[in-house]
């Protein structure tokens, strides 16, 4: 089908996973899309490891992106309702991290977060909600507060605080190179909230086509991310591996396993990081695909 | 104890049966269950007493069949990414089934960490959904095994709120908060006392009553007449159910132990 209106010579925003970590400075907010070990935007991640980056603020729904990162001991502050690998519940660095004592955190309900999530995106200062009245969230929290409803029913309610972020991180299956980005899978997770939530925010993706393309036999409420939230847009095929990109492909379960057991013991972890996150992103994929050949 | 299928109902058919008791009458909310034996017990609800209850694929969708167990769904009827997900739970038509890695006698649960928080002795899933749950929709709880470091007399730290922590906190924590029941491997517990403390609703036939209390950490409340029966037989259509549609695979045998 050809553009009526012409080609397009905007520049667009493309970027490298590289250059994108350049925009991103030591003691900022940095939010990361995704869920649990679901469409992280891992290549970003691991450049963001290959970085001098350090000293974040993280706030994510956490997964091996949060692991990876306060095992490289780049966290200051965690910001998160769970941390967990899902086939494998609970992300063995932040285990360990936690049992040391080693990690700032704020550990929100996960309806809470995307209530923050909302209130960032919309400039609020809080939203409330019912969620956190009566547990321990609030007992950890002590900077939380509640807010009385103004009208009759007088309702006392936790005020959420907004989740305000300097930059987000999200991957997503198809963007065009101005950030308009869509999910082809079943669940969008927050990755909107987040771009919407933060000063800047970087999309990388499976494949860049061309606008014209985003849409195709797809219904257009797939086309999740809009390009005036995005900053940068960089295509990082197999960009969320070992986490799952569906229908682009499911979790890497077996290398999940790997890492968690690598994760688990520091020698393993030595081996593991030097195997796989000691150089590039073209790198890492070949010593995945070898390490699946090993194992056949 | 002789059966259509020729087999005794094992203890795992018998809390399949409590969890599925936990959704009778829920009409037309979404049952959310966490763990293998609640899995099959809301399904085995959907198949009999509870046709209207929506379940998920435990990932987006809404499934409008009721497929084995580890099986694929072939029917989707409606979308519930996670994000509606929570909107579903802060709305309230949903009745979930958690399980806890401590539990105390006014229901409040601990699936967050063992020991101080500030420097857990033991990271576990952290607080979840557990804080919104409770205090929007109504909550059960699946235990597998029932012991006292389970059923303790205080959780290290409340993600799922108790009735006593409920009160504490005012109007907007009661409103909505409901425990429902406790369903572990030796029995059947609920709130329904004076005062909310846990009570002994049945025992799974071969389990004593001695046995539930030397496994609970806390002193459960007295039931009037001081007699609790055993968990109801299967029916056997339930068993047969279980048996050959929801759980062939017998996955319910490995959540719990004979």
């Amino acid at each position: 089908m050809s553009d009526r209106r012409g080609p397009d010579h905007r520049a667009g925003k493309i970027m490298t996973p590289d250059e994108i970590v350049g925009r991103l400075e030591s003691g900022m907010t940095l939010g990361i899309g995704g869920w649990g070990s679901r469409r992280k935007p891992m290549a970003l991640v691991r450049a963001l490891l290959r970085s001098g980056v350090t000293d974040l603020t993280l706030v994510s729904y956490g997964g091996p992106d949060v692991g990876l990162l306060v095992a490289a001991g780049r966290v200051r502050k965690l910001i998160t309702a769970f941390t967990t690998l899902d086939s494998i519940p609970l992300e063995p660095h932040f285990r360990a991290a936690r049992e040391r004592g080693a990690l700032e955190l704020v550990e929100l309900d996960e309806a809470m977060f995307m209530q923050g999530l909302t209130a960032g995106a919309q400039r609020l200062p809080f939203l409330p909600i019912r969620a956190g009245l009566g547990s321990d969230v609030l007992r950890v929290n002590p900077h939380l507060r509640t807010v009385t409803s103004p009208y009759a029913d007088g309702e006392e309610l936790v005020a959420v605080p907004a989740l305000r972020m300097d930059a987000a991180l999200v991957h997503m299956n198809r963007a065009d190179r101005f950030g308009n980005a869509r999910y082809l899978g079943p669940d969008p997770y927050f990755d909107d909230l987040f771009c919407e939530a933060s000063a800047t925010a970087y999309v990388s993706c499976e494949q860049v086509v061309g606008s014209g393309r985003l849409t195709g036999h797809a219904a257009p409420q797939s086309l999740l991310i809009s390009r005036h939230t995005v900053t940068g847009v960089a295509e990082t095929p197999k960009g969320a591996h070992f986490t799952s990109c569906v229908p682009d492909y499911g979790r890497d379960e077996p290398f999940q396993k790997a890492y968690a057991d690598a994760a688990a013991d520091p020698e393993a972890w030595a081996a593991f990081h030097a195997r796989f996150l000691s150089g590039t992103e073209r790198d890492y994929h070949l010593a995945v695909q070898a390490w699946h050949k090993e194992q056949r | 104890m002789t059966r259509a299928a020729g087999r005794a109902v094992t203890r795992a058919e018998y809390c399949v049966v409590a969890c599925a008791e936990a959704w009778r009458d829920d009409g037309e909310i979404l049952a959310s269950p966490m763990g293998t034996i609640p899995s099959i017990g809301a399904r085995l609800a959907k198949l009999t007493f509870s046709p209207d209850l929506l379940l998920t694929d435990g990932e987006a969708l809404l499934i409008g069949d009721v497929p084995a167990l580890g099986d694929a769904s072939s029917v989707t009827e409606g979308w519930l990414p996670y994000r509606k997900h929570l909107a579903m739970v802060l709305g309230g038509r949903r009745h979930v089934m958690m399980g806890a890695s401590q539990i105390d006698r006014f229901g409040n649960q601990n699936i967050s960490c063992i020991g101080d928080w500030a420097r857990p002795r033991r990271q576990l899933l952290g607080v979840r959904g557990a804080p919104a749950n409770t205090v929007n929709n109504p909550v059960s709880y699946w235990i597998p095994r029932h012991s006292t470091r389970v059923f303790v007399e205080k959780v290290d730290m409340i993600s799922g709120v108790g009735y006593d922590s409920a009160v504490a906190a005012g109007p907007s924590a009661t409103r909505f908060h409901d425990l429902r029941r406790v369903v572990s491997d030796l029995g059947v517990f609920d709130f329904a006392t004076p005062g909310h403390a846990m009570r002994a609703v049945s025992v799974h036939p071969g389990v004593t009553l001695q046995r539930v209390r030397e496994s609970t950490g806390f002193a459960l409340a007295a039931v009037p007449d001081g007699c609790v029966p055993y968990t109801r037989e299967p029916t056997d259509e339930e068993l047969r159910l279980i048996r050959e549609v929801v759980d062939p695979r017998g996955l319910r045998e490995r959540e719990v132990r004979a």
